[in-house]
């Protein structure tokens, strides 16, 4: 493997030889890197190289599909996270998808508390309403939302109800968001306003983000790590990694000769 | 050149705006054909059944084939109503569909949380032909299996069990379908927040699909509150307002039937159809409005 490990010290996520077989065909092969807290970190490549594969086998998310398969090791926080229950893994590493997916029947106020009241996790209503308020803020969609926190998420626009989703994300204060190509549904505008949300949550957030947009990944994300096939092909700091590619392969993908 | 095309063009848009009017017009004139049975149907229970309609028709029981030839003989209105029709109609329904929702929507789910799969795939087709199975056997098998064995004798238990044998097949197929319609997207979001499946699934996939659900129940009830053959093999009837379950009932379908035997009675064919109606009518709407107020 052509790349150079970046010298992260203390990582929050650290991924060793996770490969993902759907039935027969690997779709991620023998990644290993360490996340850094605090950082937004991109997994970029080509389509079908394995970049969501690989962020949704973070969350466990294949575990509801038979045919999927995931080998390897994933520490958070130096505990195994295939040894940890779901619901303790999924309230340390929240996911946002790439469509906006606000629960339909619930209220604005609702989606953003789902993940209590979902898991049967009581909570004063005074709490509620400060999880609610802090979350909204976090994504900047208080101020809009504020009056109508009643209605249905689904009234919103696109960009809006994305926020939400991330609220909702975060209303567990987890330690790390994954997001897969979160803007690839939204307008210019929408994207921008995420953009700057994500860069702005890696004070308190250690941001995973998937993405085909290498121009978003140069713009906000600290790390990246270029999947080519479902191997790791390069990884280390976004600048570097953009001004001075190691490997012909990431930097023939950088310049567009393919992707 | 161009004179001539733009004669051509003038005599082919001359065409094609009188081919657009009629098939314009044999799509007014199907339509009209399709509604035209309901309307005339309605009207016809209306002008033949309005008469009879009044609080007492909804209150009271039966009349006795005596008291309806006196009525006749005087030229008055048949006195008495079909509230034993009514109550057993309603008590019935009840029963069958707390019988067969739960079980249906359990199938539902089942289905459709094993697509592919043999055993779910052998289910879907029972179900299915199940749907095809005559009323009337149903009424033969809830017979030989109720009113033989379990009640001793005919009751609205057995007609209830014959009911809801005949609502599940739908109430499965609903179900599925709903559950297949709503985007595997929002299953993911659930779980991505830790939430158990089995809550994914009660909290999150059927408060989504609900509308379809409900639709599936109401269409279901609908089916089988007109249903006449099982219950002359199970609740056979009763002249009285009967609350036990083990013993022979009415229902508003029955006491059509019994009407259309009985000359005295005729008059009273056209109010009961209409309540009949009415009743599979409201169904209709209040669930068209449900559905229309949670989008």
């Amino acid at each position: 493997m052509t790349n150079t490990i970046a010298e992260i010290k203390n990582p929050i996520l650290s991924i060793r030889d996770l490969s993902v077989a759907y039935d027969k065909t690997y779709a991620v092969k023998n990644v290993t890197v360490d996340i850094k807290k605090n950082a937004v970190t991109a997994i970029m490549g080509p389509s079908g190289c394995g970049k969501s594969t690989m962020l949704r086998a973070l969350n466990r998310m294949h575990e509801l599909y038979e045919n999927i398969k995931t080998e390897g090791q994933v520490l958070l926080n130096d505990e195994n996270i295939f040894d940890m229950p779901t619901i303790k893994l999924r309230r340390q590493m929240g996911m946002v998808f790439q469509r906006p997916n606000p629960f339909p029947t619930m209220s604005i106020y609702d989606n953003v508390i789902a993940g209590y009241n979902l898991n049967g996790i009581r909570v004063k209503k005074a709490e509620k309403d400060e999880i609610v308020e802090r979350s909204l803020r976090d994504v900047a969609l208080w101020s809009e939302v504020k009056d109508s926190l009643m209605k249905k998420g689904s009234f919103l626009s696109g960009g809006q109800q994305q926020r939400l989703c991330i609220a909702r994300a975060l209303a567990f204060n987890p330690e790390v968001i994954l997001l897969d190509e979160p803007t690839s549904a939204l307008d210019p505008i929408a994207t921008s306003k995420i953009e700057d949300l994500l860069v702005k949550l890696k004070e308190n957030y250690t941001i995973v983000m998937v993405t085909h947009n290498m121009s978003q990944a140069a713009r906000i994300s600290d790390y990246s790590l270029f999947l080519y096939l479902g191997e790791l092909i390069e990884y280390g700091k976004t600048k570097n990694m953009f001004t001075n590619p190691i490997d012909p392969r990431t930097e023939e993908y950088l310049t567009g000769k393919f992707g | 050149m161009e004179s001539i095309n733009t004669l051509l063009d003038q005599d082919h848009s001359t065409r094609r705006l009188l081919k657009d009017k009629l098939v314009l017009a044999g799509i007014i004139l199907f339509s009209l054909l399709t509604v035209s049975p309901i309307v005339l149907i309605i009207s016809k229970l209306l002008v033949k059944g309005y008469r009879q309609i009044s609080l007492d028709f909804i209150i009271k029981n039966t009349p006795d084939t005596y008291e309806a030839i006196t009525a006749v003989a005087n030229g008055e209105i048949i006195p008495g109503g079909i509230a034993n029709g009514i109550v057993g109609t309603f008590l019935m329904v009840v029963l069958a569909s707390a019988l067969a929702i739960p079980i249906g929507v359990l199938t539902g789910i089942y289905l459709y949380e094993n697509q592919g799969k043999r055993m779910s795939n052998l289910t879907r087709s029972v179900s299915d032909i199940l749907q095809g199975v005559p009323s009337i056997v149903l009424g033969l098998i809830s017979y030989l299996w109720i009113v033989k064995h379990v009640t001793m004798g005919y009751s609205a238990l057995a007609g209830s069990i014959s009911m809801s044998i005949m609502m599940l097949p739908m109430i499965v197929r609903s179900t599925e379908e709903t559950l297949k319609m709503i985007p595997q997207t929002l299953k993911e979001a659930a779980l991505a927040l830790g939430v158990p499946y089995h809550k994914v699934i009660l909290r999150v996939l059927i408060p989504t699909g609900f509308s379809g659900l409900l639709t599936g129940i109401l269409l279901g009830i609908s089916r089988i509150l007109g249903e006449t053959a099982p219950l002359l093999l199970t609740a056979l009837g009763s002249s009285m307002i009967n609350l036990d379950m083990t013993k022979p009932s009415s229902a508003i379908p029955l006491l059509i039937w019994e009407f259309y035997n009985d000359p005295n009675m005729v008059d009273l064919i056209w109010s009961s159809s209409l309540l009949l109606m009415a009743i599979v009518l409201i169904l209709n709407i209040v669930s068209k409005q449900i559905i229309a107020n949670r989008r």
